[in-house]
């Protein structure tokens, strides 16, 4: 082994090391890119998030570098015009980077594979029967397998309707109406989505969940919130004019909060909740000249009995 | 003896290239008069549909609604999306393929010239279609590019001409004239290849665009039929997808999908195409791993057949569907990873020159390794739930989109164009021009990426204030995007008009188009040419063809 050729490896280890080292610094900085963790399942995307953002930061790195590198120093000098080695290929190499992005996938599905069944975020499957300790869930079931994170408390189900452009909230038990989706934390719950008119999305950011509604259909949603406070709730299929103004607050509150938060509600009296995109559009009809074009009227504001 | 006939091609009359500027707005059936066709037509979209982008990124510059009405937002934003994909980036691609692909492959034309040039007069039919649409009342579709039934099947103006049945029309023309684009490549590149230019002899570019046509002929038919029957849901009163009287609208999304993720590979493969014909170019090396490269592009129209549901993972699906087509979507990675090592491998060592093209390339490759990753990040189940419909998308398909197709079709206009004017373009110029649209890309798309990450969704016309400092930083950038077209057109505009006068091969690069004059005669060959090597033969002095002029007598003669 001569002198150069233990020099272009030690040049070639120094930067796979720094670049290592970068990539993991990177992954490491992924959680403070997305908004508080709070809910259960917020944990599990976030880690698979990270994990993805360190490859890829591995990945683009050495790319980068090593193109960069040959447009510096491989640069042809003024007036040569002579021709590189005529390389044409090498199977060797060749196999190794088509092995080494297979492996890749393989890895980062089976990774996905097992956070997506953590998750279960739906009621089990009755379309595939794995010999499969947990099975794998669709949006379709009706029945429910407890996982193994939830406490033992009984689901709280709640009713979620979505129309142009209002969100409305229905506890069945206490038979309590809302524009606030209140959730106790730390407990699992159970949402049956529906949508009055078009396809609407329900997404909470701080959830990190996400589930279209489809109108006619009745879609079970459940996730395990864990962190009080205030999070927005918006729709996020694109669902016509007033699109963007179809927001709603999630609070999640103790357990003890959240049943005096339904006492206190039932004892109020229903009355029509503010609605954005209704006094929006009541606003432009008033216009003398019209500005905009025609558009979908929006549904009439909903009547509950707790406004947000 | 190759002398001999180009020299009788130049002296008769038949045989000259347009000379008047007129030609082009003719019925001509000569392929490179219809490629310019494309050219121009889709640029000029291209201009519109960027004036739009500027407008929303100027309403998004604030949090408020307040710069135009919602339902102008939501006319723009469709408009912006259908006019970038059915009028800038398929056709031209679609004009490039069909001035290079018979040159390439050493044939006179294409295998259906009148064919050709019918698809191409359908494009400005689109055009006109979609334009009108600002003109009837209620303005143009405003359900996005997508048009998702039920909200594509609202109707709030009651008349029977509205945006919506506009769009549709539009749609499924552009679908049409695809097809027969499709049917011609197809047949052109299998029928038409000059004699000893086997398959694995043909530049790297004819393979993508083969792969890519195979994708519209399998795919298109999907998107159009679906197109055509939410055009009698929304007219004639039937219900395939309206929900409201049985049917079913994510059946919609199925049809859609089926043909409109394959759809990203029709784009981007002939970019994978102009990189390979690019990189060996300007490095003076031969493409490493050519045949793997060719391979791949095939690979990657196969598999893309079975991908279109990871835009549907939360639409509903269920749980086993999402898995399965999370691991398809995944394996997409690894004949585009094998281009991409590829092309890291064909630089390396070579004796790079910074000309624009190789700028644009370089710049291109960079962007779309980026996109690459993050879309990765979006096939896998999880994080997809999270940022699907956010910003995150949005910025992850611009880098594709703009990162790398419009890079990508801008190398190709710099690397093609002392062929196809016979005359050069402006270096310095041409820098300004990379320098102005690389900070411009990375300014408007990158700051999406935590904008969808902490959740700011797409489609939106105002958002919650937290997150104005970013929107801020894209709308600046997409400004800047606007402003780098200008020293294009400049450019471009009066390098034509009167720039220098081009040699033939002034790249001194190895092919077929290298070996005709600038521009090339009609019907391109006098004496269709005798290939007796694979391309991309640098560093090996050894001739392509037995009868034209070779690569090596080119490069000594210089």
């Amino acid at each position: 082994m001569n002198i150069r050729l233990i020099l272009n490896l030690l040049t070639l280890m120094t930067g796979g090391l720094v670049i290592t080292i970068t990539s993991i610094f990177i992954g490491k900085q992924a959680y403070f890119w997305l908004p508080p963790q709070a809910a259960a399942e917020s944990h599990l995307i976030d880690d698979l998030f990270s994990f993805l953002v360190t490859v890829g930061a591995f990945i683009f790195l050495a790319v980068t570098s090593t193109v960069l590198y040959s447009v510096t120093f491989h640069r042809a000098k003024n007036y040569d015009m002579s021709d590189g080695p005529h390389i044409e290929g090498n199977i060797t190499l060749e196999v190794v980077w088509t092995a080494i992005p297979i492996m890749l996938v393989l890895w980062i599905a089976a990774y996905s594979y097992q956070v997506y069944e953590q998750m279960g975020i739906q009621g089990p499957s009755h379309l595939l029967h794995l010999h499969n300790p947990i099975s794998i869930q669709t949006a379709d079931a009706q029945e429910k397998e407890t996982p193994a994170e939830t406490v033992s408390e009984p689901l709280e189900k709640i009713d979620v309707l979505a129309k142009q452009w209002a969100w409305v909230f229905h506890y069945p038990e206490k038979g309590i109406t809302s524009t606030e989706l209140h959730l106790p934390s730390d407990r699992r719950v159970r949402l049956a989505l529906q949508s009055e008119d078009v396809l609407h999305g329900f997404y909470i950011p701080a959830f990190r969940l996400k589930q279209d509604i489809v109108p006619g259909k009745t879609i079970d949603f459940e996730f395990t919130p864990i962190r009080p406070g205030k999070y927005s709730l918006t729709d996020s299929q694109y669902s016509g004019t007033y699109f963007a103004t179809m927001q709603a607050n999630v609070i999640v509150e103790t357990p003890e909060e959240y049943h005096e938060w339904l006492e206190k509600a039932v004892s109020h009296i229903p009355t029509p909740a503010k609605n954005q995109a209704a006094s929006e559009y009541a606003q432009t009809s008033n216009q003398s000249i019209k500005t905009g074009w025609e558009t979908v009227k929006p549904a009439a504001p909903p009547v509950v009995n707790f406004s947000g | 003896m190759t002398n001999i006939s180009l020299e009788i091609t130049g002296e008769s009359h038949h045989h000259e290239p347009p000379t008047h500027w007129k030609t082009y707005f003719t019925f001509s059936t000569d392929h490179k008069v219809i490629g310019i066709q494309y050219l121009v037509t889709s640029f000029i979209f291209f201009l519109v549909g960027g004036i739009f982008a500027m407008i929303l990124r100027g309403e998004l510059i604030t949090p408020e609604s307040d710069l135009i009405d919602r339902t102008v937002y939501n006319g723009m934003f469709t408009m912006h999306g259908t006019v970038m994909l059915f009028l800038w980036t398929f056709p031209s691609l679609v004009g490039l393929a069909n001035y290079l692909v018979p040159i390439m492959i050493g044939a006179r034309d294409m295998a259906f010239p009148r064919l050709n040039a019918v698809a191409f007069w359908m494009v400005p039919v689109v055009g006109i279609l979609l334009m009108s649409s600002f003109f009837v009342p209620g303005g143009p579709a405003q359900a996005g590019w997508w048009a998702y039934p039920p909200v594509s099947l609202q109707n709030p103006t009651g008349h029977l001409i509205n945006g919506q049945v506009l769009w549709l029309l539009a749609v499924a023309i552009s679908g049409v004239s695809s097809i027969m684009g499709a049917v011609n490549f197809v047949t052109t590149i299998v029928k038409m290849r000059a004699p000893g230019m086997g398959f694995f002899r043909m530049p790297l570019f004819v393979w993508a665009v083969f792969s890519a046509q195979i994708i519209q002929l399998f795919g298109l038919p999907a998107l159009t039929a679906g197109a055509v029957m939410l055009l009698f849901d929304l007219t004639v009163g039937t219900a395939f997808f309206d929900p409201s009287k049985g049917g079913n609208p994510v059946m919609f999304q199925h049809y859609f999908w089926f043909y409109s993720h394959p759809a990203v590979y029709v784009i981007i493969l002939p970019i994978f195409g102009i990189f390979s014909e690019i990189f060996p170019v300007y490095s003076r090396k031969p493409l490493f791993g050519y045949k793997v490269v060719a391979i791949s592009s095939i690979l990657i129209a196969a598999v893309s057949a079975i991908v279109w549901v990871h835009h549907m993972y939360v639409s509903g699906t269920p749980g086993w569907m999402r898995l399965l087509f999370m691991v398809t979507t995944m394996f997409v990675s690894v004949p585009t990873g094998i281009k991409v090592f590829a092309w890291v491998a064909t630089i390396w060592g070579g004796k790079i020159k910074l000309t624009t093209p190789m700028m644009f390339a370089l710049g291109g490759l960079i962007m779309f390794v980026f996109a690459g990753i993050t879309g990765i990040m979006l096939s896998s189940v999880p994080v997809d739930v999270h940022v699907n419909n956010t910003y995150f998308v949005v910025g992850h398909f611009h880098y594709v989109l703009y990162g790398t197709v419009t890079m990508g079709m801008y190398a190709a206009i710099y690397h093609w164009f002392p062929k196809m004017t016979g005359r050069m373009f402006n270096e310095g110029w041409g820098q300004i021009h990379f320098w102005l649209a690389f900070i411009g890309t990375n300014l408007n798309f990158l700051p999406m990426h935590p904008l969808g990450l902490q959740g700011m969704l797409r489609r939106v016309a105002s958002y919650a204030p937290e997150y104005t400092f970013w929107n801020v930083l894209a709308s600046l950038g997409a400004f800047l995007l606007g402003m780098s077209t200008l020293p294009f057109i400049f450019n471009i505009l009066i390098s034509w008009l009167q720039g220098e006068k081009a040699p033939d091969n002034p790249w001194r690069a190895i092919g077929l188009e290298w070996l005709i004059s600038s521009p090339p005669p009609v019907e391109n060959f006098e004496e269709i040419p005798i290939v007796i090597s694979a391309p991309y033969g640098y560093g090996k002095s050894e001739p392509l063809t037995a009868n034209l002029e070779n690569h090596a007598t080119l490069i000594e003669a210089e």
